[in-house]
């Protein structure tokens, strides 16, 4: 890849002329020697995966194997359509899709990592939920996948994007500021508005720890993807109005990195803090241990 | 550079519910498979550290039971692999491992061939987003990733071995990406990993099995983007 950073990034789109998106999928070309239509067509297999998993988790019982979370997507989707929610619409319909996505992970079925699988829901959350509501096509949200690829593989690099490594920041707070960057560009945002909305996505989850209960990637990781679908949409809609990070997005990503290197253990993705051990997370944990 | 390219941040297609304990697992499992060479009779696997602690939860156990059965990643019939596995004729088993272990998601597998009846003892670590290590075969130490063609080669210690099969992959316009040795004892058993940038012709892979201190060779090859772009030409 020709660019380390975000700033680079938004610099080589305005020398190519291109999008973030348009950009990724030459560099990604370049990189693996294969032609740009292979590699878009990939990725289109990929969106279509992404859609197969909301739609089940919308439609399907969802229960996880512990049988711990499931349906949640179901209840928020019921209840958006029968009360007048809080949120709203489309932001709600966001929420939903994430759940859906992270539901279908949680109860082992089929789902993209973006960038790992506890983090999976956001970008589908985002992307069909805009795609029904704004009418773009197949194509138009699979070159809005490479764009937020590009914005993940900076992220990655400089950073972290595991949780055994820097904590759920590195997981959720990645895949929200991937969203936000992709949907900032496919909404009209120049490729410097959309490296802003990853750094205002990003500095909203700084710090964020990975407690998994029991060690599973379903309290409270599905219901962060939830959380995090409708954080996407507000740094997009931050982004697009002009506001900008003032600290810029690439010394964001390095604070990710601070902060998640100097988390203690516990809060990396062992289950041996944060919520996984409050009494109740610990009466999980032991009553899973005796289910066996 | 960590992380190499746009589908090592979207991707892979998996089933879940955990990157590192699900995709990461099956694919070391799948490895196996192709280490050995053929179907599995018998399968020991024995779990360590975090993997040892939560892997009924995440299907860590299904994960590499369906790897044995050569399944991708985003295969649907993952979990319910140990049945299937089964159904097959593989018995296999799962046990938690005490003592040193090089990684907190580590797992051991002893396998039998079901054909050959061939012994294969592999330690394979997941690393998280669905990478993975192979980093011990029967004692050798290797570092494998399987994200790259991979050829393995088990022969004696002898002098200019390596300098034949680097001529080998000359000959057959083959680059190696990365290569590692190493042996039991000297002039004893060896083995060589070589990492390369094309998957090796079925023509290349005999004229190094035709090499005098070779003797066998082996393909991993765990790229599942590069299987669906080229079709499964890679035969072991």
């Amino acid at each position: 890849m020709n660019f380390q950073t975000l700033s680079q990034l938004a610099v080589l789109c305005e020398e190519r002329g291109l999008g973030i998106g348009a950009l990724m999928l030459e560099e990604q070309s370049a990189e693996s020697g294969r032609s740009k239509e292979q590699e878009f067509a990939t990725m289109s297999q990929y969106y279509g995966v992404m859609k197969e998993a909301v739609h089940r988790g919308m439609h399907e019982d969802t229960t996880s194997r512990s049988g711990l979370t499931g349906l949640d997507a179901q209840r928020v989707a019921a209840y958006n359509a029968a009360d007048e929610p809080c949120l709203g619409g489309p932001a709600g319909q966001a929420m939903a899709y994430a759940l859906a996505v992270s539901e279908v992970n949680a109860s082992m079925g089929r789902i993209i990592a973006t960038p790992t699988a506890g983090s999976c829901g956001i970008i589908p959350g985002v992307f069909l939920s805009c795609q029904e509501r704004f009418g773009w096509d197949d194509d138009y949200m699979v070159t809005g996948l490479f764009a937020a690829g590009a914005i993940g593989y900076v992220i990655a690099n400089n950073s972290f994007v595991s949780g055994a490594e820097g904590g759920c920041q590195a997981e959720v707070g990645s895949a929200i500021g991937m969203a936000a960057g992709a949907l900032t560009e496919m909404r009209g945002g120049t490729p410097a508005q959309a490296v802003h909305a990853v750094g205002l996505a990003l500095k909203n989850t700084l710090g964020l720890i990975c407690d998994p209960v029991g060690g599973l990637v379903e309290i409270p990781c599905i219901v962060r993807n939830g959380f995090g679908a409708v954080t996407a949409l507000a740094a997009a809609d931050m982004a697009l109005a002009g506001v900008r990070s003032v600290i810029p997005s690439d010394e964001v990503i390095k604070v990710m990195l601070e902060v998640g290197s100097a988390m203690p253990e516990k809060h990396r993705e062992t289950a041996g803090g944060g919520l996984a051990q409050t009494p109740t997370g610990r009466k999980i944990m032991k009553d899973l241990r005796n289910k066996k | 550079m960590r992380f190499k390219d746009v589908f090592s941040i979207i991707g892979p297609a998996m089933v879940g519910p955990s990157s590192s304990h699900t995709a990461g697992a099956a694919r070391i499992g799948r490895a196996a498979r192709q280490v050995l060479g053929e179907m599995p009779r018998t399968a020991e696997v024995t779990f360590f550290g975090s993997f040892a602690a939560t892997y009924q939860g995440h299907g860590t156990d299904r994960a590499i039971a369906g790897g044995l059965l050569d399944f991708t990643t985003d295969d649907h019939r993952l979990p319910d692999s140990i049945e299937l596995a089964a159904e097959a004729g593989m018995e296999i088993s799962f046990g938690q491992g005490t003592g040193l272990f090089p990684h907190p998601n580590t797992v051991r597998l002893r396998l039998t061939g079901s054909e050959s009846g061939t012994e294969l003892t592999l330690t394979g670590i997941s690393i998280g987003g669905g990478n993975i290590e192979i980093v011990d075969i029967d004692g050798f130490g290797v570092k494998l990733t399987g994200m790259y063609p991979t050829v393995l080669i088990n022969h004696m210690d002898y002098l200019g071995v390596l300098a034949s099969v680097t001529d080998v992959m000359r000959q057959g316009q083959c680059n190696i990406g990365h290569m590692s040795l190493d042996r039991k004892n000297r002039s004893g058993a060896a083995l060589t990993v070589l990492e390369l940038d094309e998957a090796a012709t079925p023509e290349l892979l005999r004229n190094l099995r035709a090499l005098p201190a070779v003797k066998s060779v082996k393909v991993v090859d765990l790229n599942e983007q590069a299987h669906v772009q080229k079709g499964k030409d890679i035969t072991s």
